[in-house]
């Protein structure tokens, strides 16, 4: 098999805050992304899930060196980024690219939608010729599904939907090799989505891309992804295969974060979601539980939870899980 | 009787580019107990209906229509008149919590303060009832949650506070316009659940308002499907998620991503964006979009009814429905009636 493009190790983010007042400072420390390991190959699509507060976007940013890492190395294409100075991480941010979560709020208002994707261009090649980076914007705004003549409009010309193939023509203008989308579809309207997960999907098949599609919901995750890792609190629950998690999920979480996704049926509503609620919020990130940090809120969990952290181990398949009960626990999902 | 009888609501606003209709004629009824969801994308003016007939439309906004409650049209009330029915009567919660609780005030204020004014209720009476309903919509250690302010809750804890103060004063009538949009997958099921739920154990009505389907497949009787301003589709919850007519509906249902299906070829997508209400195609207002599009859509779409409340808007009859008002059908329409089934 092919080398991974990106490996990701035990990457750790903390941010400080600071409560109390001016004489009683204290410093309090948040394990945003706790020890994250993964590796990504060309062509590949990962999909990571959890719930906001999870830590999903900071790592995300930290593989882009978007924000400093504590702890940890991300490896692209065997050259470790977060020890690359500010010049060379510059020149690798053309092969990494990123498509955000509100597509009209990322792009900027006094720009036409032409020079927003030129604007790449314009930054990394100061002498392309004119001519040439306008063949180019308009070639890219047909590649996302946007007619050529729309380039002289802003984007409050454009729907919402419209504004979000604008951010992904942005982000492959430069021909990058990997794609991080951070919840491109959760601002948009369900009959849009499809349409932009359908584009994504389509464009990655097409330019041979490696893609991480962050998303807060496993449904939508389900219909891009080859493998899904599922976080909670800065940590990865399970590492799987696509086919096989949603078959059988191993972490009670991921089975409950199934349990959540409604389903448009109203008689297996009825019946469906109602075991195995998941209750309450997420532990505050000050105050994180001892043992296995989903404990308190997992109904399958028994004393050793409480005490043992479950380690994230490799199971017979070649999924990972960080769960002490993975063996003995059935979660398979039975659906119609 | 119905709760709420809503008949020929129209809401426009003036803009600098004109005027724009939101919400174009537009007849439906709540039942007590009943809960009536309200679904359609961006564009479709589902929010401006209720805020029309809650009074609270933006400056250049105006409504003509009826909306009786309880035997009063509220459409015609005097500000006065209105407030002593909004928050008393009919409550609202709308899709950000956040930007809904003040933000300076702690939720203990907040809360006694609906209750003080609206039942005459003295302090602490009015603390105990709030205690005892956020104990409702199942916030531990309601006594000390109490006193905090809004930014020491979560995002679904705020959300259950916004409904719990809903319900202080009991309402007939719950207006929740996308109440878990902004949540987490987990939260947004723990709060429709609770929704229905409390309406249930008090016989209150609900109208949810949201783009999404799915969210309505646990909890909504009745279901109107709008887009442009208009109703394109309603019935029970049955008739919209097992014998959808409209193609519109047909295509917001496929479109949900499913968790127990997989479709090879890609998820199924309207095509186009959202309706832009300045720029109105003639005739079937989805023309664009749908993929049954056919020469006489180009003319306005007849209604199709069959008692109770199940219609649709379409030149594609509807399975054992009549026209709703003899309206000239091509002739095209009414012979092919087997082929368009």
């Amino acid at each position: 098999m092919s080398k991974p493009v990106l490996r990701v190790q035990d990457l750790a983010v903390t941010f400080t805050s600071y409560v109390g007042g001016l004489l009683q400072r204290q410093e309090r420390q948040v394990q945003a992304v706790d020890g994250i390991s993964f590796e990504l190959f060309a062509g590949e699509t990962l999909g990571i899930v959890g719930e906001s507060g999870c830590g999903k976007s900071t790592l995300s940013r930290a593989i882009l060196g978007l924000i400093p890492v504590n702890r940890g190395r991300v490896m692209w294409m065997g050259e470790n980024l977060t020890e690359l100075d500010e010049e060379s991480m510059r020149q690798r941010r053309k092969e990494l690219q990123i498509v955000f979560q509100d597509p009209v709020a990322s792009l900027n208002p006094r720009m036409t939608a032409g020079d927003i994707v030129a604007e790449p261009l314009w930054t990394f090649y100061p002498n392309m010729d004119r001519v040439q980076v306008d063949e180019r914007t308009r070639g890219m705004l047909k590649v996302v599904g946007l007619l050529p003549n729309q380039v002289n409009r802003y984007p409050h010309e454009f729907s919402s939907g419209q504004c979000q193939r604008i951010g992904i023509a942005r982000s492959l203008v430069l021909n990058p090799r990997l794609l991080i989308c951070d919840e491109p579809v959760s601002a948009l309207d369900v009959s849009i989505q499809a349409q932009i997960i359908n584009l994504l999907k389509d464009l990655q098949k097409k330019l041979g891309l490696a893609l991480i599609f962050v998303a807060h919901d496993l449904s939508v995750v389900r219909h891009i992804s080859d493998r899904v890792m599922v976080m909670y609190m800065g940590q990865a629950m399970e590492v799987a295969e696509k086919e096989r998690l949603y078959r059988r999920p191993l972490h009670p979480y991921t089975n409950a974060l199934m349990k959540s996704v409604p389903v448009p049926d109203p008689r297996l509503a009825a019946t469906a979601r109602h075991d195995n609620w998941l209750t309450g919020d997420m532990p505050s990130p000050f105050n994180r539980p001892k043992g296995c940090i989903f404990h308190d809120r997992c109904p399958h969990r028994v004393q050793r939870c409480e005490a043992d952290v479950p380690a994230l181990r490799r199971m017979e398949n070649g999924d990972w899980v960080a769960c002490h009960r993975a063996e003995d626990l059935d979660l398979s999902i039975i659906m119609s | 009787m119905a709760l709420l009888e809503v008949t020929g609501l129209e809401v426009e606003f003036d803009t600098p580019e004109g005027v724009v209709k939101a919400v174009n004629g537009l007849d439906f009824k709540v039942d007590t107990g009943e809960t009536l969801a309200i679904v359609g994308e961006s564009g479709a003016g589902k929010s401006q209906l209720v805020m029309a007939i809650m009074g609270l439309l933006a400056e250049n906004g105006s409504a003509r229509g009826k909306a009786v409650f309880r035997g009063q049209d509220l459409m015609s009330m005097t500000p006065k008149e209105l407030n002593a029915v909004r928050g008393r009567h009919i409550a609202m919660i709308f899709q950000d919590p956040m930007t809904s609780l003040n933000p300076y005030l702690s939720i203990e204020k907040q809360m006694t303060e609906v209750v003080m004014h609206h039942q005459g209720l003295k302090k602490d009476e009015a603390k105990a009832k709030a205690i005892a309903m956020l104990r409702a919509v199942r916030i531990p250690d309601a006594e000390e949650r109490i006193k905090q302010y809004p930014h020491e809750y979560s995002g679904g804890m705020r959300q259950r506070v916004m409904i719990a103060m809903g319900l202080l004063c009991e309402p007939g009538l719950l207006i929740a316009d996308e109440p878990s949009t902004a949540l987490d997958v987990t939260v947004q099921a723990q709060i429709t659940q609770l929704v229905g739920e409390l309406s249930e154990k008090t016989n209150m009505s609900i109208i949810l308002i949201t783009h999404d389907l799915a969210v309505v497949a646990e909890i909504g009787d009745r279901i109107i499907v709008m887009y442009a301003g208009e109703v394109v589709e309603s019935g029970t919850a049955e008739d919209i998620f097992y014998s959808p007519q409209h193609p519109y509906t047909q295509g917001l249902l496929a479109s949900v991503p499913r968790l127990d299906q997989v479709m090879e070829d890609g998820l199924h997508a309207i095509p186009g964006n959202p309706p832009n209400l300045q720029e109105l195609p003639d005739g079937c207002r989805f023309r664009d979009r749908c993929d049954k599009a056919m020469d006489q859509c180009l003319q306005p779409p007849p209604v199709w009814e069959s008692g109770d409340g199940r219609t649709s808007r379409c030149f594609i009859p509807m399975e054992g429905g009549r026209l709703q008002a003899p309206v000239a059908l091509p002739a095209e329409v009414t012979d092919g009636e087997g082929e368009a089934e």
